[in-house]
């Protein structure tokens, strides 16, 4: 059997604003059913990549693969049903806040597919009981706390079945409880909708919940300095601002030595 | 899910019911898509109800949430006639998103989702919030003064660094727009005036209507509702969205007072801007109606020139440019407080700001009405 072809590929991505360079020269796979986990440092350009990666940005160099096909090198319609296959929650749930949660959900569906409007409520109500806002539907995000927007947002990022999600920062701002509830759903997400998972975060306790891979972004060589599971990569890597950064900063003096 | 069929057209979602010894077993098979045909499914969903339902997989090729939907309906209606439902023969996907559904949600309805009131209620709603505005306008102008007073005093708080900035925004930035319109309403003034004392032959006197029109009335007012659409709305979308920031909360916990720290510049660059801008427009004005009595009627510049500065009194710009500085007030007042009252959403900075420019313009005409009213009692 053939190596299945990865879900997406980002090859030699350099990220600028302008002349200032975010990131150069990333390139890693997302294979399909994995939870990739993009971790570093604050301001290293983790949710820039997101960006990238979902199409809100243009790479100032490099390529970014979905299916095989360059994002930025198809035609209008195929980038259009690439977007429809990804779905995107942001950090703070990103709902338009003059409408209810219902309506919220039904704008990709009233635009992307052809369900009479009574599915279209059902179907809403459906991704709401999903993540656990069950008879929230006419709720408007202004009436609901923080920790209910993001999962509202979440609602509205797989109202169209995608086959690629993108988290940025699930957990931030959030109770421990309620992280932990959110990293399980995520899990159970990619169980029962098969879907394949982007995650950026910087919480050490989600990243070593959920995810099966990883990449390492780092702030000061401006470039991809690790990946794989974050299990491995703490027992294996010897990179001192990896192991810095998955042990807290806790570095004994035997490490440092490394 | 499994895998997409790739032409959503030809798939057709599959039902059966079947009455066994068990109860009605409903079998599902073909591709379930959402952009599928479903027609024939949606219609099984009329079908007999039984005590006992078994739902079996004798085939789906392929599914999304549509079919989720379908067996979520079977579920809550059974589980509300309180009919048994066994969902085991599904794909394990259904069966978890089903399970991951009807999980407890984790927060039971907390407080609101109020209905909406009765029309009476809404009526008797608005009135009194219309009432409560003209209250808080009053109370908001009392601070504002107030705190304007504690500047005068102490000085300390007050932002130079902003108030120039501010004085710049709303003051020479404001010039293009101000000589467009005023130009114009000058124009517009003469040509009205133009029609009726051209039967009189009376043509010169364009330049007095136009003069006392545009220093009296119109300098002022023009400016002052070009102020309201342009610096009244930045001034509330600008607090407004600070409020969403929770910029004003920082500032507050701080032991700033926003009214001296964000209004009070912003209040005065206004009202000091505003006779400036209106003199201008005065000018502007006067200009425009020069256009159209020399290009026009035929007069000749000096006499126009003549017989503008012949109508026009001391008093005449004097009442205008004292108008002006009431209208600046009612701007700066109805911009900075719609903006610090704003809920905290996208949805409550666009109503604040709309409401900053229908209340600044009402209370413009109102207070324009009442000041002639006052003038022409007084014999002025």
């Amino acid at each position: 059997m053939n190596e299945p072809q990865a879900h997406m590929s980002v090859r030699r991505l350099t990220m600028a604003y302008g002349d200032n360079v975010i990131q150069h020269d990333l390139s890693f796979d997302v294979r399909r059913g994995d939870i990739l986990v993009i971790m570093g440092p604050s301001g290293c350009g983790k949710s820039t990549l997101l960006r990238h990666m979902v199409g809100l940005m243009k790479p100032a160099a490099g390529e970014i693969f979905y299916d095989g096909k360059n994002i930025w090198n198809v035609s209008a319609e195929e980038r259009a049903w690439i977007k429809r296959r990804m779905g995107v929650s942001y950090q703070g749930g990103a709902l338009w806040s003059s409408m209810t949660l219902a309506e919220n959900i039904a704008v990709p569906l009233e635009a992307y597919t052809h369900l009479s409007r009574q599915e279209i409520a059902e179907m809403a109500s459906l991704k709401l009981a999903l993540v656990g806002l069950d008879g929230f539907d006419d709720y408007y995000p202004s009436e609901i706390s923080g920790g209910m927007a993001k999962r509202a947002g979440i609602a509205r990022a797989i109202a169209l079945d995608p086959d690629i999600l993108f988290f940025d920062e699930p957990s931030a701002g959030l109770d421990p409880v309620s992280a932990k509830r959110l990293d399980d759903l995520i899990l159970e997400l990619r169980d029962s909708l098969g879907a394949t998972i982007v995650v950026v975060t910087h919480e050490l306790a989600s990243i070593f919940a959920i995810a099966s891979n990883s990449i390492y972004l780092d702030a000061v060589s401006r470039t991809l300095i690790a990946q794989g599971s974050p299990k491995e990569l703490l027992e294996h890597n010897r990179n001192l601002r990896v192991q810095e950064f998955l042990r807290r900063g806790e570095i004994g003096e035997k490490e440092k030595s490394i | 899910m499994k895998e997409q069929p790739t032409n959503a057209v030809n798939a057709v979602a599959r039902v059966e019911c079947q009455p066994t010894e068990e109860g009605v077993e409903w079998r599902f098979s073909g591709v379930w898509h959402m952009d599928g045909d479903r027609t024939e499914a949606t219609a099984c969903l009329q079908q007999q109800e039984a005590d006992r339902m078994v739902l079996k997989d004798v085939g789906i090729q392929a599914w999304d949430s549509s079919l989720v939907i379908y067996v979520r309906t079977l579920y809550l209606r059974a589980k509300e006639a309180n009919r048994q439902i066994d969902l085991s023969g599904m794909p394990e996907g259904v069966r978890r998103l089903m399970a991951l559904a009807e999980a407890v949600p984790e927060h039971q309805d907390p407080h609101l989702g109020v209905g909406k009131p009765s029309w009476i209620a809404q009526v008797g709603i608005h009135t009194l919030r219309a009432l409560d505005n003209v209250g808080k306008s009053a109370a908001f102008l009392g601070d504002l003064f107030r705190s304007f007073v504690t500047m005068l005093q102490k000085k300390s708080n007050f932002r130079w660094g902003d108030f120039w900035v501010i004085v710049q925004e709303c003051g020479p930035e404001a010039l293009p727009i101000v000589t467009l319109i005023s130009t114009l309403v000058g124009m517009i003034l003469a040509f009205i005036g133009a029609i009726q004392l051209k039967m009189f032959g009376a043509e010169i006197f364009i330049a007095d209507i136009v003069a006392v029109g545009m220093a009296r009335e119109m300098g002022g007012l023009m400016t002052g509702i070009i102020m309201a659409g342009r610096t009244g709305a930045a001034f509330a979308a600008h607090l407004g969205t600070m409020q969403v920031n929770e910029e004003i909360d920082a500032l507050r916990t701080l032991g700033f007072s926003p009214m001296e720290f964000l209004v009070l510049p912003r209040a005065l660059a206004l009202i000091l801007m505003m006779p400036l801008l209106t003199i201008y427009s005065m000018t502007m004005g006067m200009l425009g109606g020069s256009v159209v009595g020399v290009f026009m009627l035929g007069l000749t510049p000096v006499q126009y020139l003549n017989e503008s500065l012949h109508s026009l009194s001391l008093w005449s710009v004097t009442s205008g440019v004292l108008k002006s500085v009431v209208f600046g007030v009612v701007v700066a007042v109805s911009g900075c407080m719609q903006g610090l009252q704003s809920g905290r959403s996208a949805a409550a900075v666009g109503e604040a700001t709309t409401a900053a420019v229908v209340h600044a313009i009402v209370y413009l005409v109102v207070a324009d009405s009442v000041i002639s009213v006052f003038y022409t009692l007084m014999g002025w």
